[in-house]
């Protein structure tokens, strides 16, 4: 359960406050797949980066599971995103030269308690294999087609039992085909796993896959605050 | 973040660019080497002055007359007459807890002849049957001087290498005879050599004989001109009796001309001796045994409480000391110019982890977006950047020695192995990767997340 309560964001520019959310209201129940809709300058990306724990409201509260998160520090926070949060970009953002697996592996290294290495190398087959790539563990991203990429980041997203995905335009660079492969993925995991989806994207018909589109403009949301009120899902 | 993890990590980091991690560890590696080149090198000198001491013999004390003013003329050191041979028995009889062996000990110059061939060696001396051991000599061939040789003034000789080499060539010269001053000596031993000493000196270049026998049949001695101090010696009966026939200028017997003269022992030139050399039991410190002797002369030569000793000493080691303390400053000098230069292989690591963190701020992103904490990126860039130092540390090593294998072999200079500059270059190496590592690790620790994952 993530719950947001008058969340306010101001970027000092100068001697200019330049207030980016003006005040936001949202919650998202455990196991929902929701989008994150806005033009940009809507204060999409300042959103998501509070919802990803990588950056701290000015004011507000920000409650994931019951805690509110708004003022822990760096540490905290990096922790906060290691146990609870998978991320997925637009741009896959694999370590170059690294074979599929070890991308997998990395951010297990940073957890804590860490898990054994042996634990961690079997978990990240199982996931690899979950997304279709059983056969690519040892190949690098350059050896590795653009959905295919993504299929990685997605199973490195997986590999601490986040409760929250948190995917950054993830069709963003992928033609439609895979883009369609790569979505029906998110689905799936969040039916058959239960794992919160967030999907920020411009792409209407991205957020129409989704079962509640949140939708943002000038610093507020203007639709999908809540499930309850605005349901999408046909 | 567990330190195998990443280990594998920072390896990989290092492995994508292997090229680069090579060239990056290059002022270090240079650095390194000379480092280790100049302490093995330094080592070695140090090892061979040691040895030069050694044979020179670091562990004794020479005891000299003292000065005296005569007539407004001050004789420099050495001009009294007050040294006995008496007072060396007496330093090794009552001095046994600090001294090993003591002699007397006196210096001739003269030609030596063998046949048609002459030579002036470097130094004609003379001690006891103890001044071989004194002076760490050892017998190549023949036999020293005994007891027995030096109580009967025995007109035997042992000669250096350089004048084995100069006079005999390659002849065995045991047993041969050879003249000092017209006075004939047989050869019975040829000394080993001992090669250069510390100030370049031939060592080699040496005629020892009984002191007795230079003090008796060779006239030219150091100690002519000096000044004699009333003495209770004994032989001062003698001493008037061979003054009265040396000196006579009524020619008894008409036809003898010098040679029976040097040939006869002359009691005057027995009572004083040039010096006397001791060696004392503890090399490290002379002073417990400096002191002793300085109480034993001072009684045997009558000197009352205020009055200033007769005789001076002088501890050799302090050469060593002193040669030692000149080569440590010149290898230490090495040495600095070797860690500037280690200085600026840091600055290099530094420059290149700068590079590094900039071209992998998006990776820096992502790996704190999934959890990297500032300090997990800290001690990732840090442990690459110690990782790299100390691989040109070893790799330096290897150098290093490669360098002191080839300036020992090609120049001839020793070469001494130390293991403990090895492990502190290593060390040090490992020092400059963590001062020169953490600023661009720290740099990349207060990265923010979102920004480093825009970055292009």
């Amino acid at each position: 359960m993530i719950e947001l309560r008058d969340i306010t964001k101001v970027y000092k520019l100068g001697e200019i406050d330049l207030p980016v959310l003006k005040g936001i209201s949202l919650c998202i129940n455990d196991g929902e797949f929701v989008s994150l809709t806005g033009a940009s300058g809507s204060g999409k990306s300042t959103l998501m980066n509070i919802l990803g724990c990588l950056d701290h409201p000015t004011a507000g509260e920000f409650i994931i599971d019951g805690k509110d998160v708004a003022g822990l520090n760096a540490n905290e926070r990096a922790l906060l995103r290691n146990r609870r949060i998978g991320f997925v970009f637009q741009n896959f953002n694999l370590l170059p030269r690294t074979s599929a697996l070890e991308n997998v592996m990395m951010p297990a290294s940073y957890a804590h308690p860490a898990p054994s290495t042996a634990q961690t190398h079997e978990r990240a087959v199982a996931l690899l294999e979950l997304v279709g790539l059983s056969d690519r563990l040892h190949h690098t991203p350059a050896q590795l087609s653009g959905g295919q990429q993504q299929r990685v980041a997605i199973a490195r997203s997986l590999i601490n039992n986040p409760g929250i995905l948190l995917a950054d335009e993830p069709t963003g660079n992928l033609d439609s085909t895979t883009s369609v492969e790569v979505l029906n993925m998110f689905k799936q995991l969040n039916r058959q796993q239960g794992i919160t989806v967030i999907l920020v994207t411009h792409d209407p018909k991205i957020a129409a896959f989704t079962d509640r589109a949140i939708n943002m403009a000038d610093g507020l949301i203007t639709e999908g605050i809540s499930s309850e009120l605005h349901p999408i899902d046909a | 973040m567990k330190l195998l993890p990443l280990l594998m990590t920072c390896l990989r980091a290092l492995v994508r660019n292997p090229m680069r991690a090579a060239l990056t560890i290059l002022g270090i590696i240079i650095g390194i080497a000379s480092v280790v080149a100049i302490m093995e090198i330094g080592e070695g000198s140090k090892k061979q002055i040691k040895e030069q001491i050694a044979s020179i013999g670091a562990d004794t004390v020479i005891i000299r007359p003292a000065s005296i003013t005569k007539a407004g003329v001050n004789t420099g050191m050495g001009g009294r007459a007050s040294i006995y041979p008496e007072d060396s028995d007496a330093i090794q009889e009552e001095c046994r807890e600090t001294v090993l062996l003591s002699s007397p000990v006196v210096r001739a110059s003269g030609q030596i002849v063998v046949g048609n061939q002459n030579w002036s060696p470097g130094e004609i001396a003379g001690g006891n049957e103890n001044y071989f051991k004194i002076n760490s000599w050892s017998i190549d061939k023949g036999r020293f001087y005994n007891k027995k040789d030096v109580e009967s003034s025995a007109r035997v000789c042992l000669i250096g290498q350089t004048i084995a080499k100069e006079l005999f060539a390659d002849e065995d010269p045991v047993g041969k005879d050879l003249r000092i001053k017209d006075v004939a000596f047989t050869v019975i031993g040829v000394l080993a050599g001992k090669g250069s000493g510390m100030m370049g000196d031939d060592q080699d270049d040496v005629v020892l004989l009984p002191w007795t026998s230079i003090r008796s049949r060779l006239m030219g001695s150091s100690n002519e001109a000096t000044i004699s101090t009333p003495t209770s010696s004994q032989s001062t009966s003698e001493y008037s009796s061979y003054s009265t026939f040396a000196s006579s200028e009524v020619n008894f017997y008409p036809g003898a001309d010098l040679q029976p003269y040097t040939n006869t022992p002359h009691p005057l030139r027995f009572r004083t001796v040039d010096m006397l050399a001791v060696q004392i039991r503890n090399k490290e410190d002379a002073n417990p045994a400096m002191d002793e002797m300085t109480k034993v002369l001072r009684r045997r030569h009558g000197l009352v409480v205020g009055e200033l000793d007769d005789f001076s000493m002088f501890d050799r080691a302090q050469i060593s000391k002193m040669v030692t303390s000149t080569s440590e400053t010149m290898s230490g000098l090495l040495l600095a110019v070797a860690m500037i230069s280690l200085v600026v292989g840091g600055v290099g690591i530094m420059n290149i982890m700068m590079v590094s963190v900039t071209e992998r701020t998006r990776e820096i992103g992502l790996r704190m977006a999934v959890g990297a904490r500032p300090r997990d990126i800290m001690w990732q860039f840090l442990l690459e950047a110690v990782l790299l130092c100390t691989a040109g540390g070893f790799l330096g090593i290897g150098l290093g020695r490669c360098v002191s294998a080839v300036v020992s072999a090609k120049m001839g200079w020793p070469v001494s192995t130390s293991p403990g500059a090895m492990a502190l270059s290593v060390a040090v190496a490992a020092t400059i990767g963590i001062i020169f590592g953490w600023y661009p690790a720290h740099k990349a620790s207060q990265l923010d997340p979102i920004d480093a994952l825009r970055h292009e």
